[in-house]
């Protein structure tokens, strides 16, 4: 079948077949959260797709202007509620950053061992509601038996199962204990079997490849138009990773592989989450190792902070992609302004062009492969 | 193929000698608390990404900021965020453009600031696809203009919001 070019948005194609106006969402199941898309559709065929935001628009950033440093720290772990280490790392960062305060080895480490713990709960639940979208329910329950694993593990050093508050200015929270560690260690052999099995059930079932194989192919090169990052970036074949780009934390310490593939469709998409899943666990495994002793927070932290005037800026990888947080300070104790980058964001805004001529069906695989949270779109 | 630094800052010094930006060279930054104004800061200048987390700084004119995006875009950047920020003391809204490389550790930031009552700028949604959503939002939440933007309605916003939150005199600012 030709796909044609829409017209008019709810009018007719070319050739003169009557389109029609499809509203997936805000309550639909495949967009995870309140999402709605407008779909302008020629039959199955997706002619058009206009994502509407701001269901759960919060302003997190009007919040960063009338709060201190110290105050605004937990609304970052509440922006992407699933990868909230990486977010409230980035903020930390950048205040550390600004402020010149220098982290002990000892919270850096610990930063990098939950953080990356957060990113395979995170990419577990997009594992799970993934197959779910595509109609397979039992990895679900598997995913979330894992995942809860780790929850547990970050539970008990951080109180938190979800919204993490775990990095403070110059360190952490409080230090991890032998269980922790030891747990951790535990959890990172029971892990490495449990990927080689989803391997086997999921990822080589044929099934799944027709489902996902050249479909919604994503190029590099509209990824680099469109600020696209993350596992979409590299299932395009960009090994574009802020860990190796733009090293901050001990990663330059640590081993690893950025997975990247070539396919820019949403098996790439797909095996670069699942490779990334096996990499976070060689990291867990270094780092754990490598823990030096020491104290986990910098002395003489000033208990009320402020920044000098002036803009800084400090990304981090988060389990979506670049998350970024600019702070415009002027010198108070409050942020004059407090910019937050999300991946999501980014990465919706090329879903009009990819989608367009997709089959529906296809169009909700591609979607799922972004890994969209919705309150990490409208924050 | 990753771009030099010295290179970049060139294309940028190349730039803004073409067309001073008359509405930036002569603001300094605003002055805070009484304090004295900083000294205008050189135009582009390269920082320490240590210190800042950025490599280069430019500003630019308002209507260099297609040309400045036309720079990066020749050099492989990604657009990695547009935003603005409200100095109201000085009567100006500035515009921050951030730009990332998604294969060397590159970030540069591009920057304009325009007059407050009269906020309006050229688009680079046409260099960039991914800017379109930023300046959307940037729109909605500084009242700034996109000129040649095509659709600026409120994309976070309801749908019926008329004002700007981010600005500093939005009531409940502090």
């Amino acid at each position: 079948m030709q796909f044609e070019k829409v017209v008019n948005v709810g009018g007719t194609t070319e050739s003169g077949r009557e389109t029609f106006v499809l509203n997936l969402g805000p309550q639909h199941p495949a967009t995870h959260g309140v999402l709605r898309i407008k779909l302008t559709m020629d039959g199955e065929y997706v002619m058009h797709a206009e994502p509407v935001c701001g269901y759960i628009h919060r302003m997190h950033e009007k919040m960063g202007e009338n709060r201190t440093y110290a105050q605004f720290l937990p609304n970052t772990s509440r922006i992407d509620y699933l990868s909230a280490m990486h977010y409230t790392h980035a903020f930390v960062g950048a205040v550390e950053r600004a402020a010149g305060i220098e982290v002990p080895p000892r919270a850096e480490y610990i930063r990098v061992i939950t953080s990356e713990l957060n990113r395979v709960s995170s990419h577990l639940v997009w594992f799970g509601a993934f197959l779910l979208d595509l109609g397979g329910f039992t990895p679900l329950l598997y995913a979330f038996d894992d995942r809860e694993k780790i929850l547990d593990l970050l539970e008990a050093i951080t109180g938190a199962r979800l919204t993490y508050c775990y990095y403070r200015f110059g360190g952490l929270c409080n230090d991890v204990d032998d269980d922790f560690l030891r747990g951790t260690r535990d959890f990172v052999q029971y892990m490495r079997p449990r990927l080689g099995m989803y391997r086997k059930l999921v990822t080589d079932n044929i099934i799944l490849r027709k489902r996902l194989e050249d479909i919604g192919p994503i190029s590099a090169e509209m990824c680099r138009k469109y600020g696209a990052t993350g596992p979409v970036i590299r299932g395009s074949g960009i090994p574009c990773d802020v860990r190796r780009v733009e090293p901050y934390s001990v990663y330059p310490e640590l081993e690893f592989d950025i997975p990247h593939y070539p396919g820019g469709d949403c098996m790439a998409r797909y095996d670069v989450r699942m490779e990334e899943m096996e990499q976070s666990l060689r990291i867990i495994e270094q780092a754990v190792a490598k823990l030096p002793e020491g104290p986990h927070i910098a002395p003489k932290v000033p208990r009320v902070i402020k920044l000098p005037p002036g803009d800084f800026y400090y990304a981090v990888e988060a389990a979506r992609g670049r998350f970024a947080v600019r702070i415009v300070s002027d010198g108070k104790d409050i942020p004059y302004r407090v910019r937050l980058r999300t991946p999501s964001f980014a990465n919706l805004t090329l879903f009009g062009e990819a989608s367009q001529g997709m089959l529906l069906p296809d169009a909700l695989a591609l979607m799922g492969t972004l890994d969209l949270v919705i309150p990490d779109i409208d924050r | 193929m990753s771009p030099s630094l010295d290179e970049l800052q060139a294309a940028f010094l190349q730039l803004t000698a073409s067309a001073p930006p008359l509405n930036n060279s002569t603001v300094a930054e605003p002055a805070e608390n009484g304090q004295a104004a900083a000294p205008s800061p050189p135009l582009v200048q390269i920082t320490d990404a240590r210190a800042k987390g950025y490599h280069l700084d430019a500003t630019v004119a308002t209507n260099q900021v297609v040309a400045a995006a036309e720079i990066m875009d020749k050099h492989g950047f990604s657009i990695d965020a547009v935003t603005g920020v409200d100095w109201m003391a000085a009567g100006q809204m500035e515009i921050v453009y951030d730009f990332f490389h998604p294969a060397s550790p590159l970030h540069v930031v591009v920057r304009t600031r325009v007059p407050r009552d009269q906020a309006e700028l050229p688009t680079i949604q046409g260099v960039f696809p991914g800017a379109n959503w930023h300046e959307r939002e940037t729109h909605e939440f500084f009242g700034i203009k996109f000129l040649g933007h095509p659709d600026l309605s409120p994309l976070l916003l309801p749908e019926d919001a008329t004002y700007h939150p981010l600005r500093k005199d939005f009531p409940g600012a502090v």
